[in-house]
């Protein structure tokens, strides 16, 4: 498994060390290229789940997200074929995989607004990151009701 | 880089021009605008903006109903839009100019009442390969309702339509033909005089989507012979929600209404409903009164510009696009027909368009990405979408030139 495996951190924490991260970039070239890299870097999802089941709807790129359900936590894995895309599922994964379900659902993400990444969260279908945190919170939920 | 003089002598004089558009002259991301999604929706000149203020301020009433003053204001305002739209078409007369909310709309209409009226089971309706989904799925679903098939004609390599296995799909099972006059993710220009002429041959009607030639050609209805053709205000630097669909006077005196209520009506008992005369009796409920009017100006600012050379300067920019993609290297044009409007449709090396047109959008480059409403094409293509460069009578070859520089950006931030 990869970094997803244990998250001793809050979402709270991993959240203000990214703003903290993007805060050092002057620029929107080393902010993408941040993103590119956690795009290129991560190992996301297993090829044989890339299949309709995991697709998520509502993207301008292709991205397959799949939930698993360990040891009260859940952990997420995803793949984009845009990289950017890539790297922004990665950036969500950081924050929200290894979590307890129930913190998943209250999570608002208000950290994307403050990273400077809003514009991938219009709420439109050229857009894909709405759809995602939707997506990531309803398996965390259907893991919620089943135990 | 191309000299400012250079351009002041030149006969159509592009930076005049782009005073009229408010919206051009802001900053996206630090950066001046550079507009090149066109074949999506056109900015507005200022003409066309005033002119939507000045009707709320001064005439806002419904059209066609009342004694006073301001809705005799407000539907002569309108019936002069008519006839704007008319000539805009070349129509016959302003019976045959029914206004839309556009071509979807225009399409929609034709597919439900024309395609309700003759479609029997097994016959056919004929579409190309390079349509975009406004000008599918009206006739799927009018297919599906009346058992008619839906045959597709092939494109080439080059995007453009197979005229020789077009003219041998027909059989005496065709009814319609409802083609692009220019495709709107790779700007081929079909060749529809000749397209229409065959399928007259063979007793077809043909329905033309002509949302790409508003802005970018002058359109004759009559010199190409059309059934029908259907335009939107806002692909030709008009408001949005309003557009015009031209049908031939006897096809339209015989369809059946398209939607019920409003203008369309004469007399209504429970008994008996008596529909109005041409053009109204396709025009149910309150009209889009406002934009309607407004895009009789757009078409008056249209025929303005077109005294000069706008097309030779549009031509002028698709050349100087394509030379300058090409001199990149790992590019890849998708569309590359001999006859083409300003629409340049690429990839950069295999790098997916969402990625390389979020990148262009940080640098104040808007250009259109993904599959463009046409996702036949691009499984014609087989590939996940296009990054789309589509330019309009405001645009420049220096922006050409920041796009140019800007792929070189995204090229080594993507590699």
């Amino acid at each position: 498994m990869n970094e997803t495996a244990i998250n001793n951190k809050s979402i709270q924490e991993i959240e203000n060390e990214l703003i903290e991260d993007f805060s050092t970039f002057d620029n929107w070239t080393d902010k993408y290229e941040y993103i590119i890299d956690l795009g290129k870097n991560l190992p996301l999802i297993d090829p044989k789940y890339k299949i309709d089941e995991y697709k998520v709807t509502g993207c301008q790129s292709q991205v397959w997200l799949r939930p698993e359900f360990k040891d009260g936590r859940v952990y997420y894995f995803a793949d984009s074929d845009a990289i950017i895309t890539k790297g922004l599922i990665a950036l969500l994964i950081k924050v929200l995989s290894g979590q307890k379900p129930e913190d998943v659902v209250n999570s608002d993400m208000a950290f994307i607004d403050k990273i400077g990444m809003r514009e991938h969260l219009s709420p439109t279908r050229s857009n894909g990151l709405v759809s995602m945190i939707s997506y990531m919170k309803n398996y965390a939920k259907s893991f919620l009701n089943k135990n | 880089m191309i000299d400012v003089k250079e351009k002041i002598l030149s006969p159509y004089n592009v930076m005049k021009v782009r005073e009229d558009f408010p919206i051009l002259s802001q900053k996206v991301n630090n950066h001046p605008l550079v507009y090149f999604d066109n074949a999506a929706t056109t900015q507005k000149p200022k003409q066309v903006i005033n002119k939507l203020t000045e009707y709320y301020t001064e005439m806002n009433s419904n059209v066609h109903r009342g004694v006073h003053c301001l809705s005799e204001k407000a539907t002569r305002a309108f019936e002069e839009t008519r006839e704007k739209a008319r000539a805009f078409l070349n129509a016959e007369n302003t019976r045959q100019v029914i206004f839309t909310k556009g071509t979807t709309d225009g399409i929609n209409l034709v597919a439900a009442s024309y395609g309700g009226m003759v479609l029997k089971p097994g016959d056919e309706v004929m579409i190309s390969t390079l349509e975009h989904h406004s000008n599918i799925v009206p006739w799927q679903m009018i297919c599906e309702k009346t058992g008619a098939v839906l045959k597709i004609i092939p494109i080439s390599d080059s995007g453009e339509i197979m005229l020789d296995e077009y003219e041998s799909m027909f059989t005496d099972k065709t009814k319609i033909v409802s083609v692009a006059h220019i495709s709107n993710s790779l700007g081929t220009i079909n060749p529809i005089k000749e397209m229409i002429a065959t399928a007259h041959k063979y007793g077809a009607i043909v329905v033309i989507d002509g949302a790409q030639a508003g802005p970018h050609l002058t359109i004759d209805v009559q010199d190409l012979d059309a059934d029908f053709y259907a335009v939107s205000s806002h692909k030709f630097y008009g408001p949005t929600g309003a557009g015009i669909l031209y049908g031939k006077e006897d096809l339209l005196e015989a369809m059946p209404p398209y939607q019920g209520g409003g203008e369309m009506i004469k007399s209504v008992s429970f008994a008996k409903t008596v529909y109005n005369d041409l053009p109204f009796k396709f025009e149910a409920g309150t009209p889009n009164i406002a934009d309607t009017i407004a895009m009789g100006t757009t078409i008056d600012y249209l025929f303005d510009i077109r005294k000069s050379n706008i097309k030779e300067y549009e031509d002028e920019l698709l050349e100087y696009g394509t030379n300058k993609l090409n001199e990149i290297g790992d590019i890849r044009i998708i569309g590359t027909a001999k006859n083409k409007a300003s629409i340049i449709s690429f990839l950069i090396k295999d790098f997916h368009p969402y990625d390389c047109g979020s990148l262009l959008d940080q640098m104040g480059i808007a250009v259109r990405t993904g599959m463009h409403c046409t996702e036949p094409l691009m499984q014609r293509f087989g590939i996940p979408g296009t990054i789309r460069a589509s330019f309009g009578l405001y645009n420049t070859k220096e922006e050409i030139d920041k796009m140019i520089e800007g792929i070189y950006k995204v090229k080594k931030m993507l590699s």
